[in-house]
């Protein structure tokens, strides 16, 4: 396992890499048309070919990694800040203001993410900032009920008791010894976050509901391709093959990690 | 040859996935008709594994590494597996310590005796049912036809454990071994525990290795004891000597152990 | 057992209050009043509609009236009409559950059948060729987009091949096919959005399964039953095997939410019309009543999901059946 948290590691590497520095790999712009080369199969000149207003496709497809890449790490912050705060005042308070809180993680969990995300989208628009939002708002469950599982054990242990005989402050003892402690099992939960929010930024994209033209995601790149079905598949094949490394590489790092963990 | 069982060398080790650790190092020990015999130590110190071994039943992360296990002459380590099956469960048999916790939690106590039954008996599922509950009522247990169908976690430590003794009896058997089975279990219990198995000894006139940490437990018990102490046999002999002369530090540290406590 | 299943059914009251708190908050998140966000966003609505609108969410009144008033109607299942084309709601979603029901009980059917001898066959050769190989298949399952893979199929088995129909539930002239014909052009239609929908579950349970079966392996009662003299075959399979399969229960309730969420994409992706696509449609639209009406079916459906799993669960596992008094 621990190979799998090595390749894992530098999937995520490379792809990050190849994202931040997009315009200086690029030698063309994401969204340059050109007239003479439409619908071009990958040849030297554009590796992974041209789209139907004949833009070249790796060029797309880098820059929608940085879209894509952002949305997931954004959203994943916005969803284990969530569940942090909620998480530990859960486990760190109990009685009431516990029940209340982990009622509300149950509430939350009923309803089906994506049902709740494209709602919200349809009415607030479908933007960049809001897919972030949305998306980090209907994922801190898991990493709440983490934190707060978490924090009922280490709150028994001798060290948390030892803090509070000496007098220090409730949050004081979560800041300081609460959190480093269960910092690992979270660190697992983001990066799997990661490639979940990457599928589902993927596929409100492709459903025409997330990033849109013409700025590009890997997800709305892969509408023309279901438009030119038969004619072209390198547009279907590429986007397609960069969601798939991308989930598997944040996959292998976070179980990888886990095994280590655990 | 005098000997039901006869271990030689015998060592077994746990493979993770880089480390090799060793858990029995090269012991050796005999067991005779009709004897119960101890083996005594400290938790992890190979006790359990050594006894798991002896029917090849290891957990698949331990594996024996060398040596020979003889059970009536014929070397079990050797023996293919089908034959060993009919030797487990009817001639070589085990009582574990927390009962409840190796009774499948699924099924009736009642249905797991006479699976046992019908394992090694040809015979109806009716009569299966019926022999369990005799078996039931031999192991002292209240009330046998309402307790075939209760399940596990219904049932308290001690009458789990009662569970298990009947599936020792569904067979005339040779070896009992019985791993710390009066662990977790209050003082009274373990006294009507081990005198089930003791009575039963002596009417059936089987051997039997009987493990625990408690050395008081051996004596009342058995004759001969073995000392083990991380992965080793560190000393052997009869209860008396050992008591009157404990050469390893280990036993002796035991047996003052056991001196305070009786005191 | 009937206490555990009235104790239950009490729960989910606050449950249910909690859902329909959440989705009228959402109606209200607009800026703005939802009649004039629809209008925002479908200029074509007429003033008729927008006059019906105000009306039916008592948009004069304060804001806890609007929610009493909007409870009561949900309760009787009135969420009002469509803004596309006027008809009642419920209406629209009943007719398309049919083809949603359909597809994922066939994908589940699939995925355990598939994945229950995968997980068990990788656990008890823990380590083997094929395990390994599983695992990794498994690995590449959870990562491969859907829609990516109906792309990828459709393009194959359509285009190229041309043996499967690229969407639709049935064929132009189906109303002129034998009873025999109709079935078999269904089934043609549903291969590959079943195979689809179902990759990311295959995947999930065999691996899922795996583990339990793992896990049961070393259970003490495991080791008891091969000191008993059962086959390993029988170690397996009637000790092991339903030990590891207990849980599988509680997991098919907690995959409701998922199966709901991805119809939405395959739906759409083989335009079937089921009620994922009937939700994509809605938000292309911006159908208010709609979306909310499935928002908040969606939500109680999950929750249903989960109770009659927990009490399957009951009712299956003697722990909880019996509870846990000893005598």
């Amino acid at each position: 396992m621990k190979v799998s948290l090595i390749i894992g590691i530098l999937i995520i590497l490379i792809l990050s890499v190849v994202a931040i520095f997009a315009p200086l790999i690029c030698p063309y712009e994401p969204s340059a048309i050109d007239q003479d080369s439409l619908l071009m199969s990958p040849s030297s000149k554009h590796l992974m070919g041209t789209d139907t207003l004949g833009r070249d496709l790796l060029t797309r497809i880098l820059y929608g990694g940085r879209i894509s890449l952002s949305i997931g790490i954004i959203a994943v912050g916005i969803a284990t800040v969530i569940g942090i705060i909620l998480g530990s005042i859960a486990g760190f308070y109990g009685r009431w203001i516990d029940s209340l809180i982990m009622r509300f993680v149950d509430l939350m969990l009923c309803f089906p993410t994506f049902f709740l995300i494209l709602a919200v989208v349809a009415i607030l628009g479908p933007s960049i900032f809001n897919i972030m939002v949305i998306i980090g708002l209907t994922s801190w469950m898991g990493t709440a009920r983490l934190i707060r599982a978490e924090i009922l054990s280490l709150k028994e242990r001798e060290f948390i008791l030892a803090a509070r005989a000496y007098g220090a402050s409730p949050l004081r003892i979560i800041l300081r010894h609460l959190i480093p402690n269960s910092i690992g099992p979270v660190l697992v939960s983001a990066i799997l976050g990661i490639a979940h929010a990457v599928l589902i930024e993927s596929g409100l994209s492709f459903l025409g509901l997330g990033v849109q033209p013409p700025i590009p995601s890997w997800g709305n790149i892969l509408i023309e391709a279901k438009s030119t079905l038969g004619i072209a598949w390198w547009l279907a094949l590429y986007p397609g093959l960069f969601i798939l490394i991308t989930i598997l590489g944040f996959n292998l790092a976070g179980e990888g990690l886990r095994q280590k963990y655990e | 040859m005098n000997n039901l069982l006869e271990i030689k060398n015998l060592e077994i080790e746990f493979r993770g996935p880089k480390k090799r650790i060793p858990a029995v190092e090269g012991i050796s020990l005999a067991v005779r008709k009709n004897e119960i015999v101890g083996i005594v130590g400290e938790s992890g110190s190979g006790k359990t594994v050594t006894t798991l071994a002896i029917t090849r039943i290891l957990p698949s992360t331990a594996q024996v590494t060398r040596g020979e296990i003889f059970f009536e002459g014929n070397d079990l380590l050797k023996m293919p597996e089908e034959e060993l099956r009919h030797i487990r469960g009817t001639k070589i048999v085990y009582i574990f310590q927390e009962a409840t916790m190796y009774l499948n939690p699924l099924l009736t106590v009642g249905a797991q005796v006479a699976e046992t039954i019908l394992l090694h008996f040809r015979c109806s599922q009716k009569e299966a049912k019926h022999k369990a509950q005799e078996l039931l009522r031999k192991v002292c247990l209240p009330r046998p036809e309402e307790i075939m169908l209760d399940y596990p976690h219904q049932l308290s430590g001690g009458m789990n454990q009662r569970i298990m003794i009947a599936h020792v009896l569904c067979s005339t058997p040779q070896l009992l071994i019985a791993d710390e089975p009066t662990a977790n279990l209050d003082l009274d219990t373990e006294e009507e525990i081990l005198n089930l198995i003791f009575n039963l000894q002596k009417e059936l006139g089987f051997s039997c290795i009987f493990i625990s940490h408690n050395l008081g437990l051996i004596k009342r018990l058995c004759q001969r004891v073995y000392v083990m102490y991380r992965g080793k046999i560190v000393e052997e002999g009869a209860l008396s000597e050992i008591f009157a002369q404990p050469i390893h530090p280990h036993t002796q540290a035991l047996v003052n152990a056991h001196l305070r406590l009786t005191e | 057992m009937l206490n555990y299943i009235i104790r239950r059914l009490i729960g989910i009251i606050p449950l249910l209050f909690g859902i329909t708190i959440i989705s009228f908050a959402i109606i209200h998140l607009a800026p703005g009043e939802p009649t004039t966000q629809q209008e925002f966003m479908t200029p074509r609505i007429s003033s008729d509609t927008r006059a019906r609108l105000a009306r039916l969410y008592d948009l004069d009144k304060p804001l806890h009236i609007q929610y009493w008033h909007w409870l009561k109607r949900f309760i009787c299942l009135d969420f009002g009409r469509s803004l596309a084309d006027g008809r009642r709601v419920i209406d629209k979603i009943l007719e398309r559950i049919p083809v949603t029901l359909t597809i994922n009980i066939l994908a589940l059917v699939l995925i355990l059948s598939v994945s229950i001898p995968i997980g068990v066959i990788s656990a008890s050769k823990s380590g083997s060729l094929f395990d390994k190989t599983s695992t990794i298949l498994v690995f590449i399952g959870f990562a491969l987009p859907s829609f990516w893979i109906a792309l990828l199929l459709m393009q194959l088995f359509s285009v190229k091949l041309g043996w499967l129909p690229i969407s639709g539930i049935k064929s132009l002239d189906f109303e002129y096919l034998s009873w025999s014909g109709k079935l078999l052009d269904l089934i043609h239609h549903l291969i590959l959005p079943v195979f689809v929908s179902s990759i990311g579950g295959l995947a999930g349970f065999s691996r899922y399964i795996r583990q339990n079966m793992l896990e049961v392996l070393s259970q003490p009662y495991i080791t008891a039953a091969k000191a008993k003299g059962l086959s390993r075959h029988q170690v397996l399979y009637r000790h092991a095997f339903p030990n590891a399969l207990l849980p599988l229960v509680t997991i098919l309730g907690l995959s409701v939410p998922g199966l709901l969420g991805g119809s939405v994409i395959f739906e759409s992706i083989f335009a079937l019309p089921g009620i994922g696509e009937l939700f994509y449609r809605a938000v292309m639209m911006r159908d208010y009543n709609l979306i909310m009406a499935e928002v908040v079916l969606g939500a109680i459906l999950t929750m249903l999901g989960n109770l009659t799993a927990d009490i399957a669960y009951a009712y299956v596992d003697p722990r909880i059946r019996y509870g846990d008094g000893s005598r």
